[in-house]
């Protein structure tokens, strides 16, 4: 018998999550290295029929809807119940799961319910002697990519991080539906509401040109630097989330995962490292410019120009250069 | 209430890393090493709650020696006692066997609320907190951005993508995995440092704590770095180099004519 994925889908209101698509190539993928396996996608929600009809259009072997009232709005309560009961009459060897805000929340407590191994935020599937199959993803705040192995018996649980696998590359298909009955599951939180962060003043999604600005500035009383660079430029300044969290700039400024997608024509990264969860809210702009002292800082690997160097010394450099220029 | 907290030690991100000689982690000779930053906030929320509610904070954290320095700190800063498993047994563990042995150590103290922080800024597992909670049969929640505890219960504000929140109620006691910015940590008073001095840190065994030793640390582990490399740094960029003006003209150039973005 061959083995068996499972791809578990984020969807709300019956459209599937982004990257619910990206976790399908991602085990379509992992079946290819494992040479041979059957891919099977779960969907879990309250009425979950338009979700699954959408998985449905990828090659997979089938579609699990499970279906339940517990299950309308999302706690990790209900989806361990529901989820753990599945898994333990299936027992899959791998579950593939989106890298969401959602499933952090309560992958690694399924995981802990049906004893199996978690390996978060995988990059790139690759192997190691013998043709082992390893697993990538990024440690020390990205400055770093790791290739970890899981050892023992067990279920090994896998989340994709954002833009490692692309959504484009899930090979479409025809899939059969097939309802799960769900267990008992029950919600262990009460739904009080939604709410906006911080205000909605600064919308940097339309600006042309980004200044961010990271740790690396050191203090709120050197980012007068990054603020006349900014009006040469005609930019907006946007901040990584450190200098949010200090209290330096206004919640609104956050570019990220929990803050702005941006995708201006000019992105300048001043002091920023390049965290995962930077890289995701700046990755489309189209030209990148990164100012920082560390030549190995992961935010260069997304630059089309980089300079290794002080920012003290370089910012206002490229400030009299701009204006120089621009004159 | 006795609350739990508990904070990792970590490399300070601004270190300047190599890869140890085995290639499997980095050298930690000459590496500083801080207390891992959601911890922090996490430690604030707990001392900020353990005063408003007449409790008391337990620091706990698993790791080598050097960790005294951060149950130190979080004593200075308010903290009861600290309980340090440094236990060979207990080190380069995975997520769920780190978690096997925090949950043992918030047994041992009694604490009856836990916090975390969300994500430690070396391993990166952001799972241990919420494994903890399994272990001990309490609701959790991840990325919490606001609590309010009341009698029995708490409303928590937890962190989504894009700039929203989502604010819910849940039972306690619970693991509250802290994102960082929910708070403003405060600074430790030299009269807490000496206090900090005379409080007690515990350091319970795996038999202490009723574990078998292979349950935890490395043996007890299923997920295990195999290697660790650089990114491809600097590949697709365009490196300048130079005295700053010059490679300030160099970036405007380029912008200009090759970028077509000035
Ligand atoms: C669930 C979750 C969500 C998150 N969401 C976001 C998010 O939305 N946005 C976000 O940005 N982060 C987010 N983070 C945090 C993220 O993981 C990183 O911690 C953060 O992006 C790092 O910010 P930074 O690059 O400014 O700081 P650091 O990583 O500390 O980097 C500072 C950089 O400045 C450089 N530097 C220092 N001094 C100088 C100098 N004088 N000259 C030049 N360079 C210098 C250093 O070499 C270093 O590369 C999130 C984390 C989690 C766990
Ligand atoms: N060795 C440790 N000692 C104490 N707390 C830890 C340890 N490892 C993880 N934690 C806690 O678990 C949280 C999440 O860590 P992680 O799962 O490694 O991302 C951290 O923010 C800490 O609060």
């Amino acid at each position: 018998m061959s083995k068996k994925i499972w791809v578990v889908l984020q969807q709300r209101e019956g459209a599937l999550h982004r990257m619910s698509r990206e976790a399908i190539a991602a085990a379509q993928m992992l079946a290819e290295r494992l040479g041979g396996a059957d891919v099977s996608a779960v969907v879990l929600g309250q009425d979950v029929g338009a979700a699954a009809t959408a998985a449905a259009e990828f090659d997979l072997a089938a579609v699990h809807a499970i279906d339940g009232e517990a299950l309308g709005e999302y706690t990790p309560g209900a989806y361990v119940d529901a989820l753990g009961a599945a898994l333990r009459d299936h027992a899959p060897a791998f579950v593939v799961f989106p890298h969401t805000y959602q499933s952090v929340d309560f992958v690694p407590r399924l995981a802990q319910d049906v004893d199996a191994a978690f390996v978060p935020e995988v990059v790139a599937f690759d192997a190691g002697e013998g043709d082992e199959l390893l697993f990538q993803r990024p440690v020390l705040g990205g400055k770093l990519q790791a290739r970890v192995r899981v050892r023992g018996e067990g279920m090994i649980f896998l989340s994709v991080q954002s833009g490692a696998f692309s959504a484009d590359s899930a090979r479409a298909g025809s899939a059969p539906v097939e309802a799960l009955v769900s267990a008992d599951a029950t919600r262990d939180r009460e739904i009080l509401g939604v709410e906006q962060v911080g205000g909605d003043q600064i919308d940097l999604t339309k600006a042309d040109v980004v200044v961010a600005v990271g740790r690396g500035i050191g203090k709120p009383e050197n980012l007068p630097i990054v603020e006349e660079l900014a009006k040469a430029l005609g930019a907006d300044i946007g901040a990584s989330r450190p200098v949010i969290d200090n209290g330096w700039l206004e919640r609104d400024r956050q570019i990220g995962s929990s803050g702005q997608t941006v995708a201006p024509k000019l992105y300048v990264a001043v002091g920023v490292s390049g965290a995962i969860q930077h890289l995701v809210g700046m990755k489309g702009s189209s030209t990148v410019v990164a100012i920082n002292k560390d030549p190995k800082a992961p935010i260069f690997t997304v630059s089309d120009y980089g300079v290794v160097g002080d920012l003290l010394e370089v910012v206002p450099a490229l400030t009299a250069a701009v204006a120089n220029a621009k004159s | 209430m006795r609350i739990a907290v508990c904070l990792k030690q970590v490399p300070d991100t601004e270190a300047r890393l190599r890869i140890s000689k085995d290639g499997r982690w980095v050298d930690e000779d000459d590496l500083r090493f801080v207390t891992n930053e959601s911890d922090e906030y996490a430690l604030e929320e707990a001392l900020k709650i353990a005063e408003a509610t007449g409790g008391s904070v337990v620091a706990i954290s698993l790791g080598p020696d050097r960790v005294k320095e951060t149950l130190r700190k979080a004593l200075a800063l308010g903290a009861e006692k600290a309980v340090h498993l440094v236990d060979e047994a207990f080190h380069g563990g995975d997520a769920a066997a780190t978690a096997r042995a925090l949950a043992a150590a918030v047994r041992h103290a009694e604490a009856d609320l836990v916090f975390t922080g969300s994500q430690s800024d070396d391993a990166g597992w952001g799972s241990t907190g919420s494994i903890l909670a399994g272990h001990l049969g309490w609701p959790h929640a991840w990325l919490v951005m606001g609590v309010e505890t009341e009698d029995g219960s708490a409303k928590v504000t937890r962190e989504m993508e894009s700039g929203m929140n989502e604010v819910f109620r849940m039972a306690l006691p619970a693991v509250i995995e802290v994102q960082a910015g929910i708070n403003h940590p405060r600074y430790a008073s030299l009269k807490g440092i000496m206090k900090a001095k005379r409080k007690p840190i515990d350091t319970p065994s795996p038999a202490d704590l009723g574990l078998d030793a292979a349950a935890v640390g490395a043996a007890g582990s299923r997920v295990e770095i195999v290697d660790v490399a650089f990114p491809a740094s600097g590949e697709g960029a365009e490196m300048l180099e130079g005295e700053a003006a010059a490679v300030a003209q160099q970036l405007v150039d380029k912008l200009r004519n090759d970028a077509r973005v000035l």
